[in-house]
């Protein structure tokens, strides 16, 4: 069924009774040619990518709970493409191009909202390295302004320029980022990808990786075993449990990310802004809520919640840089479990075994890097060769030390990305 | 209207206040709901979707409709629930989420086109053009959505945040509370007991039952009398346990001064981190509504809130009450209002053997299918049998049962379990550690049983707290907890509303089914069931009931969402009290920080220290005059400035000298007392950490210094690498920042100068370049450093941070007498750029050791944190960006830090890149810009000529690639 | 959560600071190859369960701890000395 104003007037007429599922709930068949790990977005994305870009629909996504359950359903919901370091440009540049084209393509409404990002900074010396970095997206092609306070001042007039800790010395400002309804990305994929042919397989909980003679035969899962010539194994958090079905130790550790949103309130936030003293990041949601977050709880965890020092640090950073918030209550919080990587940033690679593949390494970055994630991921399932701006995303850099891309510059260990 | 004699409210103390913009009157204690209904003001509010009008549901924290905005001007808080906001004396509340007033809101036209606005219609449309996205569509939404206003100005309130400690936590102070409490006091244990509204007793102030043969009120006073009398127990009422932590710990949100005027002192919440090494949640139970057809008219409320409004404030909250429940409860709720005089219009018990308890009139075995009324409710339609008839009413009260209050319960993971007898979901054995659940929270309904639960609860903590229980028997009361039965919602035509906040009715569950949103996360993200400000505390379960049927589930299968902490929303400043303004971190200040800024010198922040950036002269107008003419001053005569914010710390012990072999790429083992050298760190990855100099006082004594940025992490590396990595070598580490004022001394006057402050004059034979030692400044112990981060004949001087300001208003002063002066952050810069000296511009985390040109200074002949991986090939590739100077040679003389490097011809896009500038400053010494940066196989590109871009800055500059020394390129100066 | 510190007792884990996995006290020699270092910087076994992970009680006593925690419940089961772990394997 496609949607439109039309059909939503026209089935509102008929009492809404025609609507028909958004995607089937297929029985797993006894072999596909490409097996996906994991429903979240990166996953759902591949698979529609495989469809659309490749033709190759006799594909099925394994998600052992519900689809887009995982962190495409948790996060602050910020795109954008203003990386610094080569492999990142090009790799969210291209991301963030397929957002801009992906509700038509999908027929179905993420809410992109191209809102603008302001990254602030508060000394000459992180000005000069965001200028750095907005010179990086402008090299690539992307958008980036250096606002300075007064600029700031023009369009966050309610940030407190007069007595906060770390006083504002300007932003680093990208119009193309922006926000997206996280969960309809979600949906949007999978609705896609099932359109196309693809079998959405909730529930099916992957048990065990086949491997013959180095290289990958099938899975075996809840609902059974499952044939397939290429297995993609795209499990964010849960990357270390379903590769070491493989028998793979892989260079990840999970950790706890929190969010949160506030009740709802009238407009008040129009961009997304980002504090340059302390974790925190802010938008305001289409319905009302301020969401928020800031960095890891530091330690190792697989719970999808997180405790109070980092809840605290959260709001006090966001009290300093907007005093106007502090009325507003915090209604939710909540916990994503991040695949860190030790540079802090993604791999999408093939591994030492014929026919299997990974894509895990997305730290806190992955909801943007969704379309980008799936685009790439699937071209190299069908093609076994790289896909350009993902091409440096490489399992082995570790290991050589060649092209880490570490924009934290915090080094090799997981948790400090 | 106010019912005589009734409620427990103070008639003695009346109160008036505004409730958009109109003068009631109420008295002290009531909530501003209660006053509302005593007022016959029953229209509170507007819905969030289709802004239909909407009066209180409850009268407690989970209230989904009547939320207000309270105060005006800066101190205006939105989304305030006016049933649990207390009135005072002055207090001005308004409704919100309207356009126009409320009882003509514009935006009640979404009510008409409600069937274009149901499940997930967004997703679907607004998809045409893309740009009208941002442009039209989003910013419609945007203002249509949205509840109550922020003020948009900085929230000028005071709050709190304390820390509590306590053997028992009792969360809610009702029946199972306060035994718990008094059991837990009496065997000596710290109990804390919260609860969430202004008193203690929970449902015993809304219910006429009696115990002990008193009233539930009487014996609620007694029993905190005793409470008090134990001298064991922390009351805090107003306190809601907001979210469970790991390790026994809870947050709490205390509302000091919300109920009260606004004074200068008065907190307005104080949020608390308890951490109790045993907890009891007696959370109680929270009524569950009916989805009936057009249930969310002003006047629907639970029975429990109309029993509330009556029993504890005395009021009314309509003329003809009409009771529809599944239950007993709608039989006490009856007999309740008629012995308050209230006509009860009529009993609607969905129950077919029901039998009336009174003289009411009873449709056993009926439902009501649909309700009228415009602004407030006038008749409900009664179907019983095959017959329907319309009950003229202006207040339905409902029960649909009750649903344990177990959320915290799930806040570390666990899920409710559902418990088919009562119908309900009861906290999961075990969910919290420490954490036991009494009473009504359990599924226990009677007041005897919660009672029983409370003391048996306590007994249990107290048993593994290792205290002895008293003997305490519990009180006497009614073991009666009615009998009900399961109805979620009433078929019928028009929509039934399962979440009054979100507006999210059977319809739209029904539609995310057929639509296959059948798990029932995708039904509560698709529908938005549950996401409103109240939580779902009203709609979850029933919502759940409802798509379990309409997807042919049980609802075990089916399963539940999750809570999430808080159980109540917390106010952001609440929660990060303290953080406004300057609050946020710590601010470190120099022992020159008084002497600096007498000097106008304007300061910024390195880390937590404040610094000066320069020190203004007479007639100096920009800080490129300052900065020139300081750095001019150390290369001629003499400068001072402070450097105490560097990290220094005390390395002692035998192994002192094999210990900084390991953590530094060179070797400091052979370095004799009395020296300095400089050193290099690097991570355990093969990147550089941080560089320093390291004197060697003595022996088994050296003092290390680390760069400003680095000083804890380098001080928690050194840690680690002892205690875990060399416990095998005897040495002891500590900070000593804080402890010593040091002061750089610089440029060719500086032995003339620091000669006249020392007792013992040295030269260059007693003191040469890189020595250190102890020395006497104006008699007081100090040590010397001979080292440059100019470039310049320079010094270090350190004296105990007590003498630090005088010491440094003494070395300015007799600087100026030469003809120098101190000197800041700005000309420090330059002069280090001038010699090439790396800071955290450049060893910013991503360079290694070879890029930097220090590739040399990993000793061959030992082990060191970092050698190994720095060893790895991407680390040595030549094709890395490496250190370079750079001077501009074309008609443009300007440089910036963060620009980027091209061939002279090459079109500046990323794959063209070649590097970037890292620091910039304009050199007096040589009339020029002058930058550091990183250029690829940069080493080998000396003389080159190479294009740096500034895309943001609007900057292109013709570079010469030059050796990163730029000036003294063999140190003569220096070494003086 | 918290974290009762050897030297310090029951602290709030707001005083401490986290390395990671206790892989890094298994510091390979300078000799090991490549693939021991690879594996000890960067390779992790990341169990969804019990686990070992190093803290750092910064804000009180200094003392590198050895924490014993379950990564799915947060629950913390035995806390010991950096120092004491590794210098009995030093002392054998």
């Amino acid at each position: 069924m496609r949607y439109s104003g039309l059909q939503v007037l026209a089935q509102g007429l008929m009492g809404n009774r025609g609507w028909t599922p958004a995607w089937r709930d297929p029985k797993p068949k006894l072999a596909y040619d490409i097996l996906i790990i994991g429903g979240g977005g990166h996953g759902l994305a591949t698979a529609f990518y495989l469809a659309k870009e490749h033709g190759l629909t006799n594909v099925a996504v394994l998600e052992k709970g519900y689809l887009g359950g995982g962190n495409v359903g948790r996060n602050t919901t910020i795109v954008r493409a203003n990386y610094g370091l080569p492999g990142n440009s090009e790799f969210y540049s291209h991301s963030l191009k397929l957002w801009e084209g992906l509700e038509g393509e999908l027929n179905y409404n993420v809410m992109h909202s191209q809102r603008g990002i302001i990254n602030l900074f508060h000394s000459d010396g992180q000005r000069d390295a965001y200028a750095r970095r907005g010179n990086a997206m402008i090299n690539q092609g992307d958008d980036a302004i250096l606002l300075d306070t007064e600029g700031c001042r023009r369009i966050l007039p309610y940030l407190d320029y007069a007595q906060t800790r770390f006083p504002i010395y300007g932003g680093l400002y990208h119009p193309r980022g922006g926000t997206a309804r996280h969960d309809a990305v979600a949906w949007g994929f999978a609705r896609g990808a099932d359109l196309r042919g693809v079998d959405v397989i909730q529930n099916c909980e992957v048990t065990g990786i086949d491997v013959e003679n180095g290289r990958v035969t099938g899975v075996q899962t809840t609902r059974g075993a499952i044939r397939a010539r290429k297995v993609g194994m795209v499990a964010a958090g849960r990357t270390s449990q379903v590769a070491a079905l493989a028998g793979m130790r892989v260079p990840i550790e999970s950790h706890v990310l929190q969010a949160f949103v506030t009740e709802g309130l009238k407009p008040c936030i129009d961009h997304v802004v980002t504090y340059g003293m302390g974790h925190f990041y802010i938008s305001q949601s289409d319905k009302g809520g301020l969401v928020f977050g800031g960095d890891l709880d530091f330690y190792a965890s697989y719970a999808a919640r997180g405790n109070l020092p980092m809840a605290e640090h959260v709001m006090e950073a966001g009290l300093t840089l907007m005093p106007m918030i502090g009325k507003a209550r915090m209604l939710r919080s909540w916990g994503g479990i991040m695949d860190m990587s030790p540079d802090g940033s993604p791999i999408i690679d093939r591994t030492h075994i014929d026919g299997l593949y990974l894509n895990c390494g997305w730290c806190y970055g992955g909801f943007k890097a969704v379309p980008g994630s799936g685009y790439s991921f699937a071209h190299l399932l069908a093609t076994d060769r790289p896909h350009e701006p993902a091409a440096r995303y490489r399992l082995d850099r570790f290991e050589t030390g060649a092209g880490l891309m570490d924009e934290e510059a915090t080094g090799a260990q997981h948790n400090l990305h | 209207m106010r019912i005589d004699g009734k409620g427990m409210i103070n008639r003695s103390m009346p109160i008036s206040f505004r409730f958009d913009g109109r003068e009631f009157q109420g008295f002290q204690g009531d909530t501003l709901a209660s006053a509302l209904l005593a007022n016959g003001v029953v229209l509170m509010g507007r819905s969030f979707k289709y802004h239909r009008p909407r009066g209180v549901l409850t009268a407690g924290s989970e209230e989904p409709n009547a939320l207000m905005e309270i105060g005006t001007g800066a101190r205006k808080t939105p989304n305030v629930r006016a049933t649990v906001q207390e009135i005072f004396q002055g207090l001005q509340a308004q409704s919100q989420n309207r356009i126009g007033p409320l009882h003509r809101d514009l935006l009640s036209v979404n009510d008409i086109f409600w069937p274009f606005l149901g499940a997930g219609f967004y997703y679907k449309t607004f998809m045409w053009p893309r740009r009208f996205w941002e442009g039209l569509y989003e910013p419609i939404i945007r203002r249509a959505a949205g509840l109550g206003a922020l003020s948009g100005q900085p929230d000028p309130d005071r709050y709190e945040k304390a820390f509590a400690f306590c053997d028992l936590l009792v969360i809610g102070g009702g029946p199972a509370g306060l035994m718990a409490a008094l059991t837990a006091a009496r065997a000596g244990a710290d109990v804390i007991l919260a609860d969430e509204s202004a008193g203690f007793g929970g449902r015993l102030l809304s219910e006429t039952e009696a115990i002990e043969g008193k009233p539930g009120a009487v014996w609620v006073g007694e029993t905190l009398t005793a409470l008090a009398g134990t001298g064991k127990v922390r009351l805090m009422p107003r306190t809601t346990v907001t979210g469970a932590y790991d390790g026994g710990t809870f947050g709490a949100l205390e509302r000091v001064g919300q109920h009260l005027p606004a004074a200068p002192d008065l907190p307005q919440d104080c949020f608390w981190r308890i951490t109790a090494r045993r907890a009891i949640l007696a959370a109680g139970a929270l009524e569950r509504p009916i989805a009936f057809p057009m249930n969310d008219r002003p006047g629907i409320m639970l029975a429990s809130a109309v029993r509330s409004y009556l029993n504890r404030y005395g009021v009314a909250p309509g003329q003809r009450v009409a009771v529809f429940a599944t239950n007993d409860a709608a039989h006490w709720t009856a007999l309740d209002m008629m012995k308050a005089g209230i006509t009860v219009a009529a009993v609607i018990d969905s129950r077919a053997d029901a039998i009336a308890q009174g003289d009411y009139r009873l449709f056993a075995g009926g439902q009501v299918i649909t309700t009228r009324g415009r602004r407030a409710l006038d008749g409900v339609a009664v179907r019983y049998g095959s017959n329907e008839t319309l009950v003229k009413a202006d207040c339905l009260a409902i029960s649909g049962g009750w649903n344990p209050t177990l959320h915290l319960t799930c806040h570390t993971g666990a899920r409710p379990v559902w418990e088919d007898t009562i119908k309900a979901f009861v906290p999961h054995k075990g969910a919290v550690p420490g954490l036991t659940p009494a009473g009504a929270c359990t599924g226990v309904f009677d007041t005897a049983g919660c009672l029983a639960a409370g003391i048996a609860a306590a007994r249990d903590a107290l048993t593994e707290l290792g205290m002895t229980a008293p003997d305490i028997a519990p009180p006497e009361a009614s073991g009666d907890a009615g009998t009900g039965q399961a109805l979620w919602y009433v078929e019928g035509k028009g929509r039934a509303w399962l979440d009054f906040a979100n507006d999210v009715t059977t319809k739209d569950v029904k539609q995310a089914t057929q639509e296959n949103f059948r798990s029932v996360e995708h039904m509560k993200r698709y529908t938005t069931l549950g996401m409103a400000p109240d939580q779902g505390k009203s709609s979850n379960i029933a919502a759940l009931a409802f798509l379990a049927d309409a997807t042919g589930r049980g609802i075990p299968e089916t399963g539940t969402t999750t809570c999430r902490p808080p159980y109540v929303p917390v106010p952001i400043s609440a929660m990060a009290a303290g953080a406004q303004g300057k609050g946020f971190q710590p601010e470190r200040l120099t022992t020159s920080h008084a002497a600096t800024v007498g000097r106008g010198a304007p300061m910024i922040e390195a880390g937590l220290w404040y610094r000066p950036g320069y020190f203004p002269a007479h007639g100096e107008t920009t800080w490129r005059q300052s900065c020139d003419r300081e750095a001019g001053m150390v290369r001629n005569t003499v400068g001072v400035c402070d450097v105490s914010t560097l990290g220094k710390i005390d390395i002692q012990g035998r192994d002192a000298g094999a210990f900084l072999d390991f953590v530094y790429t060179n070797t400091f083992s052979t370095l004799k007392p009395g020296r300095v050298r400089y050193g290099l760190m690097l991570r355990e990855d093969g990147h550089v950490m941080d560089d320093g100099t390291t004197a060697r006082l003595g022996n088994t004594h050296y003092v290390m210094t680390t760069t400003t940025a680095a000083a804890g992490h380098v001080m928690t590396h050194l840690e680690f690498v002892l205690q875990a990595l060399r416990p095998d070598l005897d040495v002891r580490v500590i900070s000593v920042t804080e402890q010593w004022a040091q002061f750089a001394v610089a440029g060719p006057e500086s032995r003339t100068l620091l000669n006249s402050i020392i007792d013992t004059p040295i030269s260059d034979e007693t003191w040469p370049f890189m020595a250190c030692g102890l020395v006497a400044v104006h008699g007081v112990a100090g040590r010397l450093f001979r080292i440059s981060f100019s470039g310049e004949h320079a010094y270090e001087v350190a004296v105990p941070a007590r003498y630090g300001d005088a010491l440094f208003r003494d070395l300015v002063a007799r600087a100026e007498a030469l003809g120098g002066g101190a000197y800041g952050m700005e000309a420090l810069n330059v002069l280090r750029i001038e010699k090439g000296f790396v800071t955290h511009s450049e060893i910013h985390g991503r360079v290694t050791a070879f890029d930097i040109g220090m590739g040399r200074m990993i000793s061959p002949g030992k082990d060191c944190i970092g050698k190994t991986a720095a060893a790895r090939p991407g680390l040595n590739d030549p094709a890395r960006e490496l250190l370079v100077g750079l001077k501009p040679v074309g008609a443009v003389k300007q440089l910036t830090a963060g620009a980027h490097l091209f061939e002279a011809g090459a079109e500046p896009v990323r794959e063209n890149d070649l590097g970037y500038v890292t620091s910039v400053g304009f050199s007096p010494a040589l009339g020029s810009y002058l930058g550091l940066g990183f250029l690829r196989n940069g080493r080998a590109r000396h003389g080159d000529t190479v294009k740096h871009v500034d895309h943001l800055r609007g900057v292109e500059t013709l570079c010469e690639v030059c050796d990163p020394i730029f000036f003294d390129r063999d140190g003569g100066r220096a070494r003086g | 959560m918290r974290i009762t510190c050897p030297l310090c007792g029951s602290r709030d884990s707001r005083e401490f600071s986290i390395k990671g996995h206790e892989i890094a006290l298994s510091r390979p020699a300078p000799d090991a190859g490549t693939a021991a270092w690879h594996a000890y910087l960067h390779l992790r076994e990341n169990p969804a369960g019990m686990t070992a992970e190093l803290w750092y009680h910064g804000a009180g006593c200094g003392a590198w701890l050895r924490v014993v925690r379950n990564t799915v419940t947060h629950e913390v089961l035995k806390i010991e000395l950096v120092r004491d772990v590794t210098g009995a394997a030093h002392a054998d």
